[in-house]
């Protein structure tokens, strides 16, 4: 599938209707999350076929993308219910099949749920960037992202934490290559957001282990 | 929910909970849905899965069938076998229901497909 038809069929994602501020959830950017995913099989092949995880699914738009791009079987993870409905919406209207939900705490996955270390071959994240009193949370979730993939891992983390994402990867053993800088363009999502739009500087990132 | 995420799922989040596997499917409603068969995908995930927990988690929803109690050998050229998996892995949803821990008997409910594994403050 093209770039463009895959951004197309992304922009039909349903976004939040009450999205929840402690939780930054915001709709990954259409365009945002078609260079992600095709980058991700163009380059990679590491979609088609492949059992994908989307941690912090929110209202799908990943997930959905990975099934587009014919991934075997996708599994999103999120800990809102309102978030998990929304999605739901969404790969029903998608009609995709091969895609499964569970509320859960990613950062407590590993406690939780061991037996999905190395479970996947691709896991896919746009974590929350810890910007609302919780520091320290992109990490967490690219730390489970990690342990529960045996391939690859792609994530979005804020330019301005390119130095520390990239160190903490050194010190797993872990190889990450900046893929592209992108520039997310956050329409007004809540009430206290004065400016009309928020641009952040966004790396795309993709992790792989050292060879 | 499908079987193949019910192979994973655990409740050994719970303090004292030893295994906390395999858990225990209450199925309320089940859906059956059509899956492009990839024999590849399927035959590798073979090694991933627990047997045993996989032949259980088939009789609680009703679909065990001619399932093999034992994963037989040379799997991977065996067609039939791999569709059976394929069918029983990815095509049975259970829609409502709940899981349980076998030793605590604490319940996780499945609504809309999707199975609550949440746990509180006081349990963990």
């Amino acid at each position: 599938m093209k770039l463009k038809e895959l951004e197309s069929w992304l922009q039909d994602v349903q976004g939040f209707s009450a999205p929840r501020i402690l939780l930054e959830q915001y709709q990954t950017p259409p365009h945002i999350a078609a260079r992600v995913l095709h980058t991700a099989q163009a380059s990679f092949k590491d979609l088609e076929g492949k059992m994908v995880a989307d941690l912090g699914c929110g209202c799908g738009m990943l997930m959905l993308g990975a099934s587009l791009l014919e991934a075997a079987h996708v599994i999103g993870v999120d800990i809102d219910e309102g978030a998990l409905e929304v999605c739901q919406e969404n790969l029903t209207e998608a009609e995709v099949d091969n895609v499964e939900l569970i509320k859960a705490d990613v950062t407590r996955m590993m406690k939780d749920q061991p037996r999905f270390h190395k479970f996947f071959d691709t896991v896919l994240l746009n974590p929350p960037f810890g910007t609302k009193h919780n520091p320290g949370t992109d990490v967490a979730f690219l730390q489970t992202a990690l342990e529960i993939s045996h391939g690859a891992v792609y994530s979005l983390h804020k330019t301005s934490t390119r130095t520390h994402i990239v160190k903490k990867a050194g010190d797993w053993g872990v190889k990450a290559e900046v893929l592209a800088r992108l520039r997310y363009d956050l329409p007004n999502t809540y009430k206290f957001h004065k400016k009309a739009s928020v641009d952040i500087d966004v790396d795309f990132i993709r992790f792989s282990r050292q060879k | 929910m499908k079987l193949i995420t019910h192979n994973m799922l655990t409740s050994k989040g719970i303090k004292n909970v030893k295994e906390g596997f395999p858990l225990k499917i209450q199925a309320d409603e089940v859906k059956n849905v059509d899956i492009d068969f990839d024999q590849d995908f399927i035959s590798k995930m073979v090694p991933k899965l627990d047997w045993n927990a996989l032949i259980f988690a088939a009789q609680c929803v009703g679909h065990k069938e001619d399932l093999p109690d034992t994963l037989p050998e040379g799997y991977e050229n065996d067609e039939d076998l791999l569709r059976k998996l394929h069918h029983i892995l990815l095509e049975v949803e259970v829609i409502n229901g709940c899981l349980e821990c076998p030793e605590t008997q604490r319940k996780f409910p499945i609504s809309n497909g999707i199975p609550n594994m949440l746990l509180n403050e006081d349990e963990v």
